[in-house]
């Protein structure tokens, strides 16, 4: 390695270096925890913008309810079979399992990659939040054709917010976590209760019309003009893999390694049915009452008045700065002599110039499956390290077994996978899928390349 | 203490959904829902942010 990257690693080591160590028994948690965290974690202040941009997409209520349910259930089943089971034999971070596999240099590059990614996904929760801020002050709000900032009232509230995050995230991230967990039980009421008392003015006199105005009114199957029409397939799609980086991409490695049992996967569900399918349901009910409007502040006042405002405040707040917290701590393995804060300031620098672009929320969907799939060939590598190289004679974790700064069947695997994801003639909610077997097939079979053929010359020419 | 305020928080709550049932089935006007939610949601924040919390185990 060279004296730079060495560097690099080595204080990506020392960052984590509290989790080096696999978590003890006594420091197992309950079912309670998982459920009360992923009930919390998935109640964002992008659910406001989820819900709007499917009714935008054209999906129809019957491919929006059947493709959120199935959908929803395989995302659970990915966290329970996929992530718990390893989570729970290992008992070691997303990061030291990987720098087992990958080697250090490729998991600080990784984790670059992660940081850059947690900063726009905080900035469109920042945009979020701005539409809120925005609302007494009459600012013009962004439209889902804006790709540009679309006024200077909207770019001074942007870095308003912005500026707010990024010095709460610099002064204290225990207490904003804390302030998090109370608003989440609030949260999901204010999403239900402002899509209900909408429910008149859609023309709902009774429950027996909720279907048919949800057809007629809500998801009517007509994308708006510009938009691509969305089917069943997208929305189970969105929603198995939204979430992609966390259960397919292991990341939810460092929360389930303190589940007791691997079957606390499970807990997952209550994110996925409050947040993913009550949330999204909600403001796609509000947009429709807002007569098509995307901007989460106006939609939320129509349902909520200020408690709804409010609420896509604390939303956008809450989430951007655990977000922006994680990618200060990522960026730091690049900036080796900087002080915490410093590094969470040009992060949140960053966050806050990505945010200024409308194009981050209104592109939102497009995002959030794009960073999935950035990070999820990691995922397969990890999966087809732990189940399948053992039953092929191949040893586990070789990069940690031989030393090795970096894995070169792991690079191959990431980048292979991200090379066949973006040439496949598909939109990019399809590709995660292929891509998936295609970093397993990689991984596999240069693995074996590796050990069995590389390994055996080098030892034979080393006699 | 913690039952006035575990009650507090309960009733921050039901401010919070009820008024919109109310709205949804005629008896209650959109503006009078939100100014509920308005104090529902100060009520909560204030009950639940004073409930004392578990004491975290080692």
């Amino acid at each position: 390695m060279t004296e730079a990257t060495t560097t690099i690693t080595q204080k990506l080591d020392a960052l984590y270096e509290y989790d080096r160590e696999p978590v003890h028994e006594k420091s197992f948690q309950g079912i309670g925890k998982f459920l009360g965290v992923y009930g919390g974690e998935h109640i964002a202040g992008t659910e406001y913008v989820i819900g709007p941009l499917f009714v935008s997409h054209g999906v129809t209520a019957g491919d929006f309810f059947l493709g959120l349910i199935i959908g929803n259930i395989l995302a659970v089943l990915s966290w329970a079979f996929v992530t718990a089971p390893i989570a729970v034999k290992t008992r070691l971070t997303l990061y030291w399992h990987l720098r087992n596999i990958a080697g250090p240099r490729l998991t600080a590059l990784y984790s670059i990659v992660n940081a850059v990614m947690f900063c726009f996904l905080a900035g469109s929760m920042i945009s979020v939040s701005a539409t809120a801020i925005g609302l007494p002050l009459d600012m013009k709000m962004p439209a889902l054709e804006d790709m540009l900032p679309n006024s200077v009232e909207w770019v001074a509230v942007v870095l308003l917010v912005g500026t707010a995050v990024t010095a709460l995230a610099i002064l204290g991230f225990e207490k904003i976590s804390r302030f998090s967990s109370i608003a989440s039980p609030w949260m999901v009421l204010v999403f239900i209760a402002g899509a209900i008392a909408v429910l008149p003015t859609l023309g709902v006199q009774s429950p027996g019309d909720l279907w048919r105005v949800a057809n007629e009114r809500i998801w009517t199957g007509v994308p708006f003009a510009g938009q691509t029409k969305f089917t069943f397939w997208h929305v189970m799609f969105f929603a198995w893999f939204c979430n992609l980086a966390m259960h397919i991409g292991m990341s939810d490695m460092s929360l389930l390694r303190f589940a007791k049992k691997w079957q606390y996967g499970f807990a997952s569900a209550t994110g996925m049915f409050l947040g993913h399918f009550v949330a999204w349901t909600s403001s796609s009910v509000l947009c429709a009452a807002a007569a098509g409007s995307v901007a989460p502040g106006p939609i939320a006042y129509m349902g909520a008045g200020i408690a709804g405002a409010v609420s896509v405040v604390i939303a956008g707040w809450t989430t951007a700065n655990p977000t922006l917290y994680r990618a200060g701590l990522a960026f730091q393995v690049v900036t080796p002599d900087w002080k915490r804060w410093k590094v969470t300031l040009v992060a949140g620098l960053v966050t806050t110039i990505a945010a200024v672009f409308p194009a981050l929320m209104m592109k939102l969907l497009d995002f959030v499956a794009l960073y999935g799939l950035l990070l999820m060939p990691m995922g397969a590598v990890i999966v087809a390290d732990y189940w399948f190289l053992p039953r092929m004679g191949l040893r586990k974790e070789y990069a940690a077994h031989r030393g090795l700064g970096l894995s070169w069947p792991v690079l191959i695997a990431w980048l292979g996978a991200l090379a066949v994801a973006f040439a496949l003639p598909f939109e990019i909610f399809f590709v995660a899928l292929p891509g998936w077997f295609v970093a397993v097939l990689l991984f596999v079979g240069f693995s074996f390349i590796q050990q069995k053929y590389l390994a055996a010359a080098g030892e034979r020419g080393s006699q | 203490m913690k039952i006035a305020l575990a009650l507090g928080a309960l009733i921050g709550l039901l401010l919070t959904i009820v008024p919109s049932i109310l709205v949804a089935i005629g008896l209650l006007s959109w503006q009078t829902h939100a100014v509920l939610m308005t104090i529902g949601m100060i009520v909560w924040f204030i009950a639940a942010s004073l409930y004392p919390q578990p004491a975290k185990s080692s």
